[in-house]
């Protein structure tokens, strides 16, 4: 176990030491730079700007800085935010997004498992049919146009809600909704085919032969089962959502992490590219981790010996 | 299916539970709020560092320079209650008002102007409008890591007298004194953390109207500085400034009553306000111009000729009703209107008047005269502009008039992300681009001296002798009599050239509710609340 958990951490060095270097040399590789302006500086200005973040030394030199600065932790100063470290935006907007995208998470489990599992229950039948509607709709229609239309019914037309900006739960109702909604159908047709698959398995009708209750059935050894698939999905799910999202954050005005992932390319804020990448991988992987560890809670061909009550 | 209804249903129910009344709250117990959308997130809130207009305008609210402009651009006495003016007009003496405080409480003193315009101008802190500064005689030296911060010609020769000595006179120097790289800083403030002072509302020390009391969730929180010299012409009690980025968004937040005043508007949606909320609808104008960059230096733009037939070959009246649709006025010359000229109310584009007369005749008299009649030969060209539907639309038409017009073909269009497309100006990789630029200050020299040979605004890569011999004897000349007619004949000169083409001049299309007063939005962007209220 030590051993597995020891070439895990190295390999895990290994990809985020080849993130980093393809991405620093890919944001060097694209025109521009951060001190570019419309409005042209005159040389010795951004000769001082240059000079103050290090810019003016060669490649290679701010490589190896950047590196020395990360294995510290310190991913260093945003050069758009003038006075404000790439560590500090995250501290200040990873926990906005992460609520949210928890949130959002939350609500599209709670719905779309049971929405699947209904479908795999009832297949080929009208609620199977409006769970596969629903889904292919929820799978095919971009946040932005869920975001809009909430905001044009719930905010415009009934002002049930405020249209955007953050600070209550009020806030977070909309964006959670149209954060969720591709998650959510995702997960119902990922729950319906599992669920239709471990139906039809042996185990099942073994279970049920035996005299168990047929509910004791379905949920211990069928749904159970079912969600591996889901869980398997949740892992890139998590740290896709909880590092927010571009496109809802913007709508919705959400003072959140994803808006950087996108801006500080436009603005070329090396650093902040570099920061919010590493802190995706970091999570991604610590994610992919996690659902490692639950498949051995989950799955019932690793926990055989300990399952005493099924005998 | 009953089972996601139900949790759709329930979804709903919950929502609207804990929604209440939706977002039109007057909110009363506060007393008089007033919340206005500036845009987005500032990057800085260090006066010495900050460039951009939502960052000038947040600092405009909480702190004050010598002068502050009023709505018709003029700068007024703020902090210095009156100023004295050497013959050759290179030597200010600024006399500040005797009982003017910090928000700590502790007095300004013109100690507090040398401070802040020396720490503007450390290269080490490296700010981008350091160069606002270089009027000031030693700045530029000492900026540019050639000179001592002891030759600034920057002195307090007592608490209340500051002397200021230029490098020539510039007539303008007293507006310049309302922009925030020359406001007064709290040195101790400032010593006690030189990077991270400006970064809390705890730590800001202000002299303006207001002072921050928040700043987090997409919002900064003002209210009124009682410290402020002129506090009792403060009627709001607090003022909210949202950093909503979406248009559409912050449109909504207007007609839902979640905001007082957009800070721009959806261009597709103008037409539909203009009808169903003509009261509220504002126009402002906005003191810049668009338009295109001819590359001089290659074939067939290198020939006057084109690009004049260019130029008056395409409709901008119908670009701005159809197109653009905010209200923007059609250029006919690249100096905009709303400057100031000589003579008292008049105005710099009304005695200039209009270089381009549309003639789509002489355009194709012009375009023969070229060696291409009827368009026969043209080379064709690119059109580069920045990644936008906007800019997309304008070219497209722009080259529909043209080949329509004039017969030419091979005219294509691209776009690129903007760092791409600056990067691509710069190195006059392009043929034809698209470009935008707002006046620094209300003058026209603003808009004429980037055009000088080499100039790093000057993208054009166009050159002319006398020109460059204008822009460089105006640095030395501070009587308005004699530098507004030297910028007409810069004009005259930059516009028989052509290596721009005028499309038009901006505005800042807005919705205001119509109880706000007394609000001033400036032509050079911003909007100043010191005096703003709303009426019942």
């Amino acid at each position: 176990m030590l051993n597995y958990l020891l070439r895990r951490f190295f390999s895990v060095i290994l990809a985020l030491w080849i993130v980093v270097t393809v991405t620093f040399v890919f944001m060097h590789i694209i025109p521009g730079g951060p001190f570019q302006r419309e409005k042209a500086l005159p040389p010795a200005i951004k000769a001082n700007i240059e000079a103050r973040y290090k810019l003016d030394q060669p490649l290679h030199a701010q490589y190896l800085d950047y590196l020395g600065h990360l294995v510290r932790g310190d991913l260093g100063p945003s050069f758009k935010y003038r006075g404000r470290s790439v560590n500090d935006i995250i501290k200040e907007r990873f926990p906005v997004s992460a609520q949210l995208g928890a949130t959002a998470i939350l609500i599209a489990l709670l719905v779309g498992v049971p929405a699947g599992i209904l479908a795999a229950l009832k297949q080929n039948k009208i609620p199977d049919y409006a769970v596969m509607f629903f889904s292919t709709i929820g799978i095919a229609m971009p946040s932005f146009v869920v975001g809009t239309t909430l905001m044009y019914f719930l905010a415009y037309k009934w002002g049930l809600l405020p249209a955007a900006m953050w600070g209550s739960y009020k806030h977070m109702i909309m964006p959670a909704i149209a954060l969720a909604g591709l998650p959510m159908a995702f997960i119902a047709r990922l729950t319906r085919s599992s669920m239709l698959d471990v139906l039809n398995q042996d185990y099942m009708k073994t279970a049920v032969a035996k005299g168990l209750p047929q509910m004791r059935v379905l949920w211990v050894h069928g749904v159970k089962n079912a969600l591996i698939p889901v869980i398997t999905y949740l892992g890139p799910l998590v740290a896709g959502v909880l590092t927010g999202s571009f496109i809802v954050e913007n709508i919705f005005a959400v003072p959140g992490l994803g808006k950087h992932f996108v801006t500080s390319i436009y603005n070329r804020d090396y650093t902040v590219i570099l920061g919010v990448t590493i802190f995706y991988c970091v999570l991604l992987i610590l994610a992919n981790l996690l659902v490692d560890l639950a498949y051995t809670l989950i799955d019932p061909r690793i926990k055989l010996g300990g399952r005493k009550e099924l005998v | 299916m009953k089972k996601y209804a139900l949790i759709i249903a329930a979804l709903l129910a919950v929502a609207m539970l804990i929604s209440g009344c939706g977002g039109g709250e007057q909110v009363t117990e506060e007393g008089m709020v007033v919340r206005y959308n500036v845009g987005t997130e500032p990057e800085t809130l260090d006066p010495a560092l900050m460039t951009g207009i939502p960052e000038s305008t947040m600092l405009l609210q909480m702190y004050e320079g010598l002068t502050r402009l009023d709505a018709d651009n003029n700068p007024q006495a703020a902090i210095a209650e009156s100023w004295d003016v050497s013959e050759d007009g290179t030597e200010f003496t600024f006399h500040l008002r005797e009982d003017v405080k910090w928000s700590n409480g502790d007095p300004i003193t013109a100690h507090d102007f040398v401070f802040a315009w020396k720490r503007a101008l450390d290269p080490e802190l490296a700010g981008d409008y350091a160069y606002m500064l270089y009027l000031v005689e030693g700045a530029e030296a000492y900026n540019s890591g050639e000179g001592s911060v002891d030759d600034i010609a920057v002195t307090a020769e007592d608490d209340h007298t500051l002397k200021v000595k230029l490098v020539a006179g510039a007539p303008y120097f007293i507006s310049l004194t309302a922009f925030p790289t020359y406001y007064p800083l709290h040195q101790a403030t400032v010593e006690a953390d030189n990077e991270g002072w400006a970064l809390s509302v705890d730590t800001m020390v202000t002299n303006g109207p207001f002072k921050p009391v928040k700043w987090a969730e997409g919002t900064m929180e003002y209210v009124p500085n009682e410290n402020y010299w002129d506090a009792g012409a403060v009627q709001i009690d607090r003022l909210v400034f949202t950093m909503v980025e979406d248009e559409s968004t912050e449109l909504t937040m207007f007609e839902t009553g979640a905001i007082e005043m957009t800070h721009t508007l959806p261009g597709p949606e103008i037409p539909r306000l203009k009808t169903e909320r003509p009261d509220e609808l504002h126009i402002f104008p906005y003191l810049g111009t668009y338009y295109y960059i001819f590359n001089c230096e290659k074939a067939p733009l290198d020939d006057v000729n084109v690009r004049k037939a260019l130029a008056l070959a395409i409709d901008r009246q119908a670009i701005v009703e159809n197109v653009t649709q905010g209200g923007q006025l059609p250029a006919y010359a690249f100096v905009p209107p709303g400057i100031a000229d000589v003579a008292e109310g008049s105005d710099f584009r009304e005695v200039g008047g209009e270089y381009i007369t549309e003639d789509i005749a002489e355009a194709k008299r012009l375009l023969a005269e070229a060696g291409y009649p009827d368009g026969v030969g043209f080379p064709g060209f690119e059109i580069l502009h920045n990644t936008s539907e906007m800019h997309k639309m304008i070219a497209e038409a722009i080259l529909e008039m043209w080949e329509q017009n004039l017969g030419i073909t091979g005219i294509t269009i691209t776009n690129q992300e903007w760092g791409v497309y600056l990067a691509s100006r710069d190195e006059g990789a392009f043929d034809v681009a698209r470009a935008g630029w707002i006046g620094d200050y209300v003058e026209p020299n603003t808009f004429l001296d980037m055009w000088v040979t080499g100039g790093g605004n000057n993208n054009s890569f166009w050159g002319d002798a006398r020109y460059d011999q204008i822009i460089s004897d105006l640095l030395l000349i501070s009587d308005p009599a004699e530098r507004l007619p030297l910028m007409h004949e810069a004009e005259d000169i930059l516009m028989e050239a052509m290596p721009i083409m005028p499309i038009y001049y901006y505005t800042l299309p807005s919705l205001v509710s119509t109880k706000l007063k007394g609000y001033v939005q400036l032509t050079i962007g911003g909007v100043d609340f010191k005096n703003a209220y709303l009426a019942e």
